[in-house]
């Protein structure tokens, strides 16, 4: 049984690291630019697909992994210059309403280039196996190991970049007082393009590192965008310490909820009941916590803007 | 008000007068699953039917037939949308093609109320088996229960003695553990029930090996499968607690996607490739050199849907607007398929036979299914004598 909650752990840890590496363009792009960007998951798919048509030409993960990341970061460019300056300042509907269409036409256009199946990313063989974290008791995969190696790198990479670094005090001035910071001097344009680059970036990362584990298919970005927003209300909207703890809040609670919700309601009712009462009642569990939040700490637990 | 009833008159005798002449064109509506996580399943159900009606001359019963595709995206809503206009605007004579339960559920009611004819080529819902079977809904794959059935008879004759059940929270998915367990008597160490399209299942193995049992039962259709296999061949479970599957999980999309971690993995099927049969022959055959790809059981499902429709509109003279005609008609008639004999049950389910299959190495090195043995013959539906119709 430990064993068992240790391994759901790292499952947790996981899926949750997976979640704060999308959660964070999300809540740098809602925070700063004070823009609800509907398409974060749209980058997110592109990542994906981008990823898989890089390894079918290449047949080499890391590299194909490197590309796709440089040319969604460069999408997000293209998109930030051309249609999110202008959707900026705008009222909030307008944003939803325009970033809702890009969903749209991201999905189509991904079909028409790819097709409607879902694509597969071959894993890096050497990754493909498992690894032995206790003997004989606990095996963990290899794959899932590395995605959080990566998943904490990049959180302390973003923690230094947002804290230690000049680049970083602008955004935080940026997201706690616009206005202010502008008057101070930062130039807010380029920072703007670069947060929207920095977002897109990490959207491909998590795409491309999930592809092998999961499929890459059209409309992938709506499944994640709900707990991606969860994670942002929960954190406080434009804090990078919120969107780390609330991604892994919702990871571990999505993961261990299901086993031991499901395991405690079989000590009450049914086992077959329970089977059934377990997952649906962990799947409402992370929406009750965001519930919870919402009704104490409007701000989210730790808010940007003081 | 005399007008009225000589309009009355004359629109019932046209009506009449059109079901009494053979039709001059039978349109079929086909929905099914082309995008998402399950898109596969519906391809190869509507390439399966297409090659069937190329293979009839772009006729079904010696009449021209229009299919007319649409995609539900596995979505309740859209597929309630797509039947309405099947239904109201092109008014299409048969339907067919609904990969999930959940959908065919939904949609069924304005089928069955429109009095439309509908041949699934995959869904088989428990309900529309039993108490809620339907003069209109006919079944050409098998009731939902029935390839569980089957690898639970075979599990429980392999002796295997405590098991892992896994499928998701969705009617098919409590139709197919309940099936299994119909037939396997050992003990269930655990019941598992995940959400509908969920595609991380690394919480679930963790269970699996926590429960320590000698064998796992999956039922998980389409992209959930693939996902699934691959992640339980990378957690390195699969030669502690072998995998048994039905042959959705076990199928050539699986194994293609999957790749050499499937092979081994038994799966069950009311059909496979080598089956030694003219109308299988050449289905595999022109497949193969038509798509580039094996086909699946839901191809082989779709292009016997298509073979149902050509044998029942050709026993009824070519009158799909007499009801009650081609009704009878595909009740009684002998329909070549690619599984060789079936018959339908008094539910308008199939009553037939059920195989072994065993995901192996071929000869140039791939993976793909081979024969291995009849588990069941002449094998009905559990809910079959709940029907009154």
């Amino acid at each position: 049984m430990l064993y068992l909650i240790l391994e759901q752990a790292l499952n947790g840890l996981q899926y949750g690291l997976m979640l704060f590496l999308l959660a964070a363009g999300l809540t740098l792009v809602f925070g700063i630019m004070d823009l609800i960007n509907l398409a974060h998951g749209s980058l997110y798919m592109i990542g994906a697909f981008l990823t898989a048509a890089f390894f079918q030409a290449l047949q080499s993960f890391f590299p194909a992994l490197l590309l796709a990341i440089l040319a969604t970061a460069a999408i997000g460019v293209i998109l930030e210059r051309l249609l999110y300056r202008r959707l900026q300042g705008m009222n909030h509907l307008s944003q939803v309403l325009a970033t809702f269409a890009l969903i749209l036409i991201a999905n189509e256009t991904i079909k028409i280039i790819f097709g409607a199946q879902p694509l597969m990313i071959g894993m890096p063989a050497s990754l493909s196996g498992a690894v032995e974290l206790v003997a004989d008791e606990l095996y963990y995969p290899a794959y899932r190991l590395l995605i959080i190696g990566v998943g904490l790198t990049v959180a302390l990479g973003l923690y230094l970049l947002v804290n230690r670094t000049r680049v970083g005090m602008w955004m935080r001035a940026g997201a706690s007082n616009p206005q202010m910071a502008a008057v101070m001097g930062v130039r807010i344009k380029p920072m703007f393009t670069f947060v929207f680059a920095l977002g897109a970036a990490l959207c491909a990362l998590a795409g491309a590192l999930l592809g092998p584990l999961l499929a890459v298919s059209v409309g992938m970005g709506e499944s994640i965008l709900i707990p991606a927003f969860e994670v942002i209300v929960i954190g406080g909207i434009g804090s990078m310490r919120g969107a780390l703890v609330g991604a892994l809040l919702v990871g571990m609670i999505d993961t261990v909820g299901r086993l031991v919700l499901t395991f405690g309601l079989k000590l009450v009712v049914a086992s077959g009941t329970a089977a059934t009462l377990g997952p649906t009642l962990a799947s409402m569990m992370v929406s009750l916590l965001m519930v919870g939040v919402l009704f104490f700490r409007p701000q989210g637990l730790f808010p940007a803007r003081g | 008000m005399i007008r009225k009833t000589c309009l009355a008159l004359a629109c019932a005798s046209f009506g009449l007068a059109s079901g009494a002449y053979a039709a001059d064109s039978i349109k079929v509506g086909m929905m099914t699953t082309l995008s998402g996580p399950g898109a596969g399943l519906g391809i190869d159900i509507r390439d399966g039917f297409n090659l069937a009606v190329k293979h009839l001359g772009g006729k079904l019963g010696g009449v021209p037939a229009e299919v007319i595709v649409a995609d539900d995206a596995q979505n309740p809503e859209t597929a309630k949308q797509i039947t309405e206009r099947f239904i109201k605007r092109d008014k299409v004579d048969v339907a067919t093609g609904v990969v999930f339960s959940n959908i065919m559920l939904a949609v069924g009611p304005a089928f069955f109320g429109s009095e439309t004819f509908y041949i699934s080529a995959n869904a088989g819902p428990s309900q529309y088996a039993g108490a809620e079977c339907n003069p209109y809904f006919f079944n050409v794959a098998w009731q939902n229960d029935n390839l569980h059935e089957a690898m639970g008879k075979h599990v429980q004759d392999k002796a295997y003695r405590k098991v892992v059940l896994l499928a998701p929270n969705y009617p098919a998915g409590k139709d197919a553990l309940a099936g299994f367990k119909r037939f396997y008597k050992g003990e269930v160490a655990e019941e598992i029930y995940t959400k509908l399209g969920q595609l991380d299942y690394a919480a679930e193995i963790a269970q699996v090996r926590a429960a320590g049992a000698d064998a796992l039962y999956i039922f998980l259709p389409g992209g959930m499968g693939i996902n699934f296999v691959k992640q339980y061949a990378q957690s390195g479970m699969t030669k502690k607690t072998p995998l048994f599957a039905p042959g959705f999980s076990g199928d050539e999309d699986v194994v293609k996607a999957v790749g050499p971690a499937m092979e081994g993995v038994f799966n069950t099927s009311h059909w496979y490739r080598e089956m030694d049969n003219p109308a299988n022959q050449r289905f595999v055959a022109d497949f193969q050199k038509d798509f580039g790809r094996l086909p699946t059981l839901y191809a082989s499902q779709g292009y016997d849907a298509a073979l149902l429709i050509d044998a029942a509109v050709k026993a009824a003279g070519g009158k799909v607007a007499d009801k009650a005609a081609f009704r009878k008609a595909l009740e009684t008639v002998k329909a070549p398929s690619t599984r060789g004999d079936y018959r339908f049950g008094n539910n308008h389910y199939p009553v037939q036979a059920y195989y072994l299959r065993e995901v192996v190495k071929q000869a140039d090195g791939s993976v793909s299914n081979r024969y291995v043995g009849k588990v069941m013959d002449g094998h009905a539906d559990a809910y079959a004598k709940d029907c009154r119709m």
